[in-house]
């Protein structure tokens, strides 16, 4: 089966072709202002270094930080109307209370609360109210809203408020779009409820995005499914991602780690994903990235869906080294994508971290002779300092005394020396595109995260009948029912509760069907 | 002292809610959501005077209020907002007098906030103290029991408007036991007043200034953060505290019993610790921390478990495997080291029965 990889990053849009396991060509190319013409033409390009004709493509995966970049920039966020299920309770704080302000006038920062919502144990904490649906969805349609969000209290646990509520304004508003909180976020109502709302409010431009891949990709030729990569490294289908685009938040790093383990055939290990500008440094656990366990903010909002639990550094390929007096400075400004013009070994007038190493014969880069003008002996304190820079950060994000290795990917892992605090540092082929190899082997999951009563059932039932509904979401998601495995399990006791009340959370993977 | 509080103020709740996460001793749950309900308040142009324990009058009648349940549950089905303030017209109501100032059950965790919510709303001062000066599990652990206050007549209300009131109960253990069977029923979250304490008594019985110490804790913190120092040294410098392992957490385990999260995690030191390992027993707080098999510190002194590098505190329920943490021992108060605190707040009534209190400054500094 022949994949295309792309990954469509803030400097460089990559692409890869791989048949199964092989990788048959690569390519780097600058990210256009008009980002679908960038992805058209990297895969122009890797198809014609392949050799590989359009037709014997099966799919595309495409990573891209579009939709974050979107809400960091509060750029493309449509008008939504956040409907939150909870009175008489959590009235003290509304949706979007803990939104900057910019950030809420993005998405007009409308709300209504209504009655509704669960209690833990499932009983309702006051039934749903129709006529006040109906009057909430008179006033909507008024204000020419037709995005709408909707949380309830424990919808993880239970979702059918939302689902009835939905249904409801539905039937007034037959053209609006609908996120649902349960859809999205685990526990904690004010967080889902952000991502839910956030998520609505990039609908418009995840419907857009899907057209323009699919016009990009029949532009070149292929007529395949393509397929968008998410937080976790599993893949979702257009109309996934039309419907959930907040997922993608977190996909780049999580890409470069997945390629950098798939290409190195390691699946416990440190990875250091070195760019232009910055250092991501990640873990390795079972071949995927280990989450974060925390809220995590997005564009000033705090959000509760899983990500990778990723430490970024200010050192990069093209970071600036200023060597004044005796003190040696490393970062944290970056030429970043200019380092073809400005750095010393390209003929340019600046030291960058790239210069350093090139200078000192550690990597074959442009010209080392043009950083004669500097001394030998800075070059090498400047060395020890991104080494220090760099080591700190693995030591971070190193959980167990094991001798995993380091895996060193990105363009800028030329600064990497061959061992890191007793670490053996691999730098695995292809490992400028790793990203892009961790787009095209992106797998299929199903997630739960529930509270289940052990008073009623066995741990060991619980937990099966997670395993079975996670299957069942992953199945619908496309995987093939034979390939799925467990990924991750995690049960919590809920101190207080009566009845053994333990929240479950558990995940499962499979390779994509076909 | 300048930095005594007088009012808490919008530039405080950041500081506040960081300063009683730590003082949460892993439990007590998170009080993010009752920082963004007191900014509510104080947006609406609410006060929230604070009154310094020494200056309060002896004969002000002050009531003890906090939020009671399951913390996961109070970061999903958030309050309606009046809990507490019905559950202390409920006691006004049952003692027929108003009160003259509230004053905060346990300062760590969420609870530090509750008051100063009903106080905003009922145009009340809060008292700088608390009843536990960090987080404990049940309500007898509290000082005003321990010290000879009986806490009813109590009562607790919901959101949706259902309140009870406990006019009579035999002891404050009894007062726990039929607490916890109620806002089981309430749905795992309600306030809860206590009787009315006479000024006096709230002297001699709060841990004292502990508001005013949980905003300059935070302060700290945020500051050494906002300054690019260590955060964890700035915990131990205010404190008075010591480091006891910078560590990462080899093995977690947790299971319920008799309601209670129980557990413990091992830690395999680093860094200066590189060697040795070390363990924490937890009932929703951390009690006993043991280092190489060794007891070195535990309840009532406080155990705080810090994220290394941001030196923001970690609550059990976000533990993981393989976490960096910084383990913290702070010493507790004295009032929680008498004979008849260690009776209802050391190792034995948690079921250490095998293991002594010793202060941890009477073990001196090891590191």
């Amino acid at each position: 089966m022949i994949r295309i990889g792309v990954d469509v990053g803030g400097t460089n849009t990559d692409a890869v072709v791989m048949d199964g396991d092989k990788i048959l060509a690569g390519v780097k190319s600058p990210t256009t202002e008009d980002v679908m013409g960038g992805v058209a033409d990297s895969i122009t390009k890797v198809l014609d270094q392949s050799g590989v004709p359009a037709g014997r493509v099966s799919a595309v995966m495409i990573g891209t930080t579009h939709f974050v970049n979107a809400v960091v920039e509060r750029q493309h966020m449509v008008r939504t109307a956040a409907v939150r299920l909870c009175l008489p309770a959590a009235q003290c704080l509304p949706p979007m209370v803990d939104w900057p302000d910019d950030m809420r006038e993005a998405v007009g920062g409308q709300y209504w609360m209504a009655k509704g919502g669960h209690e833990f144990d499932g009983r309702e904490i006051s039934p749903l109210d129709m006529t006040e649906l109906d009057d909430i969805a008179a006033e909507i349609g008024a204000a020419g809203i037709n995005t709408i969000a909707i949380s309830s209290i424990f919808s993880p646990v239970s979702d059918t408020m939302e689902r009835r509520a939905m249904e409801r304004l539905k039937e007034r508003l037959p053209d609006a779009n609908f996120t649902l909180s349960s859809e999205i976020g685990r526990l904690g109502i004010l967080e889902r409820e952000n991502a839910a709302i956030m998520n609505a409010s990039l609908r418009a431009l995840s419907r857009k995005t899907v057209e323009a891949f699919t016009t990009a990709l029949q532009l070149v030729g292929l007529t395949c499914p393509y397929y968008i990569t998410q937080n976790d490294g599993t893949l979702m289908n257009r109309d996934f991602v039309q419907a959930y685009p907040v997922l993608t938040f977190a996909s780049g790093p999580t890409n470069s780690m997945r390629g950098a383990s798939f290409l190195s055939g390691e699946s416990d290990a440190i990875v250091v994903d070195i760019g232009g500008t910055t250092t991501d440094v990640g873990a390795l656990v079972k071949g995927f990235p280990r989450q974060a366990s925390t809220t995590v903010d997005v564009g000033g909002v705090r959000t509760n869906f899983r990500m990778p639990d990723v430490y970024s550094i200010a050192l990069g390929g093209g970071t600036i080294v200023a060597a004044g007096g005796d003190a040696i400075t490393v970062g944290p400004r970056s030429v970043g994508y200019r380092i073809l013009q400005e750095a010393l070994v390209f003929g340019g007038k600046t030291l960058t971290a790239t210069d350093v190493v090139a200078g000192l014969g550690l990597a074959d880069v442009g010209d080392a002779a043009l950083v004669g003008v500097v001394d030998d002996d800075r070059l090498q304190k400047a060395k020890e300092k991104i080494d220090e820079m760099v080591s700190n950060a693995v030591e971070r994000m190193r959980v167990s005394p094991d001798p995993i290795p380091i895996l060193a990917v990105g363009g800028g892992s030329i600064l990497m020396p061959d061992i890191m605090s007793g670490l053996k540092v691999i730098r695995p082929n292809h490992y400028s595109v790793a990203n892009a190899v961790g787009a095209a082997i992106g797998q299929i999951s199903g997630e739960v995260d529930r509270i289940f009563s052990l008073a009623s059932i066995s741990r060991e039932a619980a937990l099966a009948e997670a395993r079975k509904e996670a299957t069942g979401k992953a199945i619908a998601a496309g995987a093939n029912p034979d390939s799925i495995e467990l990924l991750d399990q995690e049960d919590v006791p809920l101190a207080y509760l009566p009845g053994d009340a333990t929240r479950i959370r558990l995940k499962v993977v499979g390779s994509l069907n076909g | 002292m300048a930095d005594t509080m007088r009012e808490v103020t919008l530039d405080d709740l950041d500081a506040l809610e960081v300063g009683a996460a730590i003082l949460g001793t892993g439990g007590g749950g998170n009080p993010y959501i009752g920082k963004l309900r007191v900014r509510e308040e104080l947006r609406k142009g609410r006060k929230i005077p604070v009154i310094p324990l020494d200056e309060l009058p002896d004969n002000a009648l002050v009531v003890s209020l906090g939020g009671i349940g399951a913390p996961v549950v109070g970061v999903e089905k958030i309050e309606e907002g009046e809990e507490c303030l019905r559950a202390l017209r409920a006691v006004e109501q049952e003692v027929g007098r108003k009160v003259d100032a509230l004053i905060s059950a346990e300062i760590g965790g969420a609870n530090a906030m509750e008051p100063m919510l009903t106080a905003a709303q009922a145009g009340l001062p809060i008292v700088d103290g608390d009843g536990m000066g960090r987080a404990f599990p049940e309500m007898q652990m509290i000082t005003w029991s321990i010290y000879g206050q009986r806490s009813a007549p109590a009562a607790m209300a919901d959101e949706k408007g259902n309140v009870v009131v406990f006019r009579e109960t035999q002891s404050d253990k009894w007062l726990e036991d039929l607490a916890r069977a109620t806002v089981v029923a309430m749905g795992a979250a309600a306030g809860l007043a206590q009787a009315p304490m006479r000024g006096e008594f709230v002297k001699r019985a709060a841990i004292p200034n502990t508001v005013t110490q949980a905003r300059n804790l935070g302060r700290a913190v945020l500051d050494a953060n906002r300054e690019h120092r260590d955060p964890v040294q700035a915990v131990i410098d205010h404190e008075g505290g010591r480091l006891l392992m910078t560590a990462k957490i080899s093995d977690l385990q947790r299971h319920l019993k008799g309601g209670f999260a129980v557990g413990h995690l091992s830690l395999d030191g680093y860094g200066n610790f590189q060697g040795d390992t070390g363990r924490i027993n937890l009932q929703n707080e951390f009690l006993i921390f043991v280092r190489n098999d060794t007891v070195e510190v535990c309840v009532p002194d406080l155990i705080v478990v810090l994220d290394a590098d941001t030196g923001h505190p970690i609550t059990t329920e976000m533990l993981r495997y393989g976490q960096r943490i910084a383990v913290l021992g702070l010493p507790c108060h004295g009032l929680l080291r008498t004979p008849e605190a260690l009776a209802v707040v050391g190792p034995a009534a948690f079921g250490y029965p095998d293991v002594t209190f010793v202060p941890m400054q009477s073990r001196g500094g090891i590191r």
